[in-house]
């Protein structure tokens, strides 16, 4: 009984408590209930995908409206999978955001910064679920103004500017969607996406549709921060309190790539995307000025999580090089390292939100000797350096093993040796912490720095550990991702 | 095909070791005694393996299944059995040596030292025993992390400039070069696994064969072909008993180990010959050969020396897997483990030396052989080995090259080795003379205490001096019963 109605639950349990969060006022409650709430997202959302990958797509009609005229949910294995990467990083992300809050955020407003949150996470939460696609702008909308608040409540000042660069570049990109998902209803009559799928195709190159194309490409870019139109990311990462950077680098951007997935390749078609408007000649050479350009520049940060956001640019251009390929492996690649991003780099945040309640700081210098005094917290981050690195056994070789794959199926050599020098660039941004924080002692008469609390500790090695397990059991995410590009490029779902 | 348990044993004694030691930092006899009984352990476990292997059988053992059709899979067969007795057998020597050395020089973070001592060692064994070329990357990988604090143990800022080259180098030739080669040989093959006769025969041919030759052997960076051979050099800031043990043996070897494996089981040594691809690797092997003796020579800190002459040696094994002929194979493995059993010994020289006496200039060590007879007369042995006269082990290695190269006809090739010989003599044997022969100088100031008893004996501490007197024994040994040796090898080289 209940389980046929799991697609609503997942939006509806944390859209509750949001607003309930707000009324109970008092901090540490609003955290228990928030925390419930995530929780049973990531079970639902473990529940569907068990459920997708068993008996197929899931489809739900809102309100028993039947799909033209209401609004569908509909579940397969590729947004199955964003809901458990989106899910499971909320729900690890919970237990650690209470210390760490308390440590950045007034705690007057601690009531208010679970609200958002769970604002943050049901918006995401829908974006991956809705099979509408107005209904997916609405829900973006939800998630991007929840994460201009969360921004914004960063103790540094300079939050919010980075809110304010955020919001603007943010609105544009989401007035983008909404103005090519107008075009399309223009043309089509429809909102709904099987049916958009159904009835573009005859339409072949229309005019509208092509604009209605290139209007969405450019908004969901945007929010996905794809070279050049990355810029308000840094910022916003930046200066975000560090449980908000964790959560959004590890799901935002990933959501703003399963819109494009869900575009091009669902409601477009594989054909009309990739062949008649040949979108890989733009996505690839973007993605590889990501990857080189923002991995050098992060080899020139002195501030380590804005590192750590061009390390986070330069992995999205691995998704969108391998989303580029458009071939199975490669689309398995990206949507592999969908899920490989989230868990390293949400856990490299989170490793740096440990030391910023330690030290107070998160700037290169300010990290010395650490690896004796914070010896978890750093040797956490050195597996996730690892893992950006693409060192076997973690997550990170395993994106970079099919996407080599795939380059090479396509006998682009250059593009192989492309994805490999942006390892190498990940060595030297890595190791200059590691240098830092092992090989240098820690700064005479700095106050003595003791280890992160646990309730800090194990999210991070929760998240860590997953990038390391992942990394040699593949099986599952693998086996999804594949399934997911299979069905994508038009096979069998 | 027979499952043996000893292959993970001797992937997880090391590793439980390493938790074990860490457990019991607190505690340095106890620590070392782990240190001890897990190298003990471990020797027995892969020497536990080789009666198997010597009757034919290939043990094996899969771990888990990583991609699909890439298990992490392991396969014992005669060149990866000779490396991992080598590297475990010369484990407990080291480990011996590494208390002497650590205890007589009060270094600091004894602990680590010797976790990464043997998460090394694991990584070792899994290079060894890897069933296919997956598996080898994975611990290839995992070697380069573990040592890396070994390299930069002290800490200090040179320390800190030779891990970046180490690293830099190790890392970047990995993935940059080997893994693309992997890639690639897993695209044109659809198989990783080492195969008896390669894997690649029929499916490359012209000069794709040449490029993913190139990419293996400069991919493999531990190898210390040059030009990529700085990261050795730059490892000798480490402890003594590091560049002994995994600068003289299980990292370096590693290096060579692997391209034995890729020239034998990915390429084939038939299929190598018969593309003609293996010219260039030939004359790149000879090159590096004869510089890296001559730049010894000009080195007068002996630790430099020696790694120039490591990186040269190196070079004969890569020479033997470039011959592609059965001789070849035969004495560039063999090489592997003369090479060991004589650089340890002189690595283990110049560690006592630097014990007893903090020397570490060759210069300074006029006259020293009187005051440390045993260290020295240790050095001229495993030199001897090194310049492979016989009654030493070093002998056979250079005489089944010797082999090779004449059944190729090239006669290059012969003059080079020759031409080599000679060098190594006139690189190691002055450090022997010089202790030996000249004059111990004078001190300037004559104090009650500055100047030892002249014919008095002043060695390292015991601890130091047995292990490098075992293994100086050893290579004497190995010239005396190679036999086993050869029989151990031949079936990879004489299918």
């Amino acid at each position: 009984m209940i389980a046929a109605h799991l697609p609503v639950l997942q939006i509806v349990v944390p859209l509750i408590a949001a607003p309930l969060c707000l009324l109970l006022r008092r901090g540490a409650l609003a955290w228990g209930l928030a925390l419930l709430a995530s929780w049973a997202a990531l079970a639902m959302s473990v529940l569907l995908l068990s459920q997708v990958l068993s008996d197929g797509p899931v489809s739900y009609a809102l309100g028993d409206w039947a799909a033209p005229w209401g609004i569908e949910y509909r579940v397969d294995s590729i947004n199955a999978f964003v809901l458990l990467i989106v899910s499971a990083v909320g729900a690890v992300i919970l237990p650690y955001a209470r210390r760490s809050v308390a440590h950045e955020i007034p705690a007057e407003q601690h009531s208010a910064f679970y609200t958002a949150f769970l604002l943050c996470l049901t918006g995401l939460l829908g974006v991956a679920i809705t099979g509408d696609a107005f209904n997916l702008f609405v829900f973006l909308e939800i998630s991007s103004l929840s994460s201009y608040v969360l921004i914004a409540l960063g103790r540094d000042r300079r939050a919010l500017t980075a809110a304010f660069q955020y919001l603007v570049m943010g609105t544009i990109g989401a007035t983008f969607i909404v103005i090519g998902i107008g075009l399309l209803y223009m043309v089509t009559g429809t909102l709904n996406m099987a049916d958009l799928a159904q009835r573009l195709p005859p339409l072949g190159q229309n005019r509208t549709v092509v604009v209605a194309f290139a209007f969405l490409t450019i908004g969901a870019s945007l929010k996905l921060a794809l070279f050049p139109l990355h810029y308000w990311l840094p910022n916003a990462y930046t200066y975000a309190p560090s449980a908000v950077t964790g959560f959004l680098a590890a799901t935002a951007t990933k959501v703003a790539v399963y819109i494009l997935l869900r575009f091009f390749f669902t409601i477009f078609g594989p054909e009309f995307a990739i062949e008649t408007l040949t979108l890989q000649h733009l996505l690839v050479p973007l993605a590889v000025i990501a990857i080189l350009v923002c991995s050098t520049v992060a080899i020139f940060q002195d501030n380590i999580k804005r590192m750590l956001a061009y390390s986070s640019l330069a992995q999205i251009g691995y998704i969108v090089l391998g989303i580029g390929m458009a071939s199975p492996t490669g689309l398995t690649a990206g949507i592999v390292h969908l899920f490989n991003h989230a868990m390293t780099k949400g856990g490299l945040f989170l490793a740096l939100g440990c030391i910023f309640l330690r030290v107070g700081s998160v700037r290169l210098e300010s990290m010395q000797g650490l690896g004796r005094t914070m010896p978890w917290t750093m040797f956490a981050f050195v597996l996730g350096g690892l893992s950006l690195i693409g060192v076997p056994l973690t997550v990170g070789f395993i994106s970079k093993w099919y996407l080599v794959q795939a380059a090479l199926e396509q006998d682009s050599w250059l593009l192989a040796a492309l994805v490999l020098a942006g390892s190498l660039l990940a060595i030297i941004y890595v190791w200059r912490v590691v240098e830092v924080a092992y090989l240098r002692p820690p700064p005479a008469g700095a106050a003595a720095v003791r280890e992160a609390p646990l309730s800090m500790l194990i999210p991070t090695w929760v998240l860590i550990g997953a990038s390391i397990y992942f990394g040699v059991d593949t099986s599952l995410t693998v086996g999804v991702a594949n399934k997911a590009a299979v069905m994508l490029l038009g096979g069998a779902p | 095909m027979t499952p043996a348990p000893a292959i993970l044993l001797s992937l997880f004694v090391p590793l439980a070791g390493a938790v074990l030691i860490s457990l019991s930092g607190r505690w340095p006899n106890v620590r070392e005694g782990v240190t001890l009984v897990t190298a003990t352990v471990l020797f027995l476990a892969v020497a536990s393996l080789v009666p198997t292997v010597m009757a034919g059988g290939r043990p094996e053992a899969t771990l888990i299944e990583m991609l699909p059709g890439l298990p992490i899979y392991f396969e014992v067969e005669p060149l990866g059995m000779l490396f991992a007795l080598v590297a475990s057998g010369l484990w407990i020597a080291n480990s011996i040596y590494s208390i002497g050395y650590m205890r007589g020089n009060n270094e600091a973070n004894q602990t680590r030292f010797y976790v990464c001592f043997a998460l090394a060692l694991a990584s070792t064994m899994g290079i060894a025993f890897a069933g296919n070329m997956m598996t080898l990357f994975v611990f290839y990988e995992a070697l380069t992390l573990t040592t890396y604090p070994l390299v930069t143990h002290k800490g200090t800022p040179e320390a800190m400039r030779a891990g970046r080259t180490y690293l830099g180098i190790l890392l970047g030739t990995s993935i940059g070069l080997q893994l693309l080669a992997i890639l690639w040989t897993w695209q044109i093959a659809g198989t990783l696994d080492f195969t008896a006769g390669g894997i690649l025969s029929g499916k490359a041919s012209g000069p794709i064969v040449g490029v993913l030759l190139l990419l293996y052997m400069y991919g493999i960076g531990k190898a210390a072909l040059m030009p990529l051979h700085r990261w050795l050099p730059a490892a000798m800031v480490a402890p003594t008993p590091v560049s002994a043990l995994l600068h003289a043996v299980a990292v370096v070897k590693a290096g060579v180990f692997t391209v034995m494996k890729v020239v034998v089981y990915i390429f084939g040594i038939d299929f190598l010959r018969d593309s003609g691809q293996n010219q260039w690797l030939m004359y790149i092997a000879a090159a590096t050969l004869l510089i890296a003796s001559l730049v010894a020579l000009t080195k007068d800190n002996l630790k430099a020396r020696l790694a120039y002459s490591t990186i040269s040696q190196l070079a004969y094994v890569v020479l033997g897997a470039a011959l592609a002929t059965s001789w070849g194979v035969i004495g560039g493995s063999m090489q592997i483990a003369m090479h060991a059993m004589g650089k340890i010994t002189l690595f283990f020289c110049a560690g006592a030396i630097y014990t007893a006496t903090r020397k570490t200039e060759i210069s300074d060590m006029a006259g020293l052989g009187r005051a440390m007879p045993f260290t020295f007369g240790a050095f001229l042995i495993g030199s001897l080995s090194i310049i492979g006269l016989p009654p030493l082990g070093g002998a056979w290695s250079k005489w089944y090259l010797m082999l090779g190269a004449a059944e190729t006809g090239e006669i290059l090739m012969i003059a080079i080795l020759m031409l080599s010989s000679l060098l190594n003599v006139a690189y190691l044997l002055p450090v022997v003379a010089r202790g030996f022969f000249l004059p111990a100088p004078q001190p300037a100031s004559v104090g009650a205490a500055a100047a030892p008893a002249r014919g008095g004996i002043e060695e390292a501490p015991l601890l130091c001096v047995v292990p490098l007197f075992l293994t100086a024994f050893g290579c004497l040994m190995l010239f005396f019963f190679a036999d086993p040796l050869y029989r151990l090898l031949e079936p990879i080289a004489l299918p």
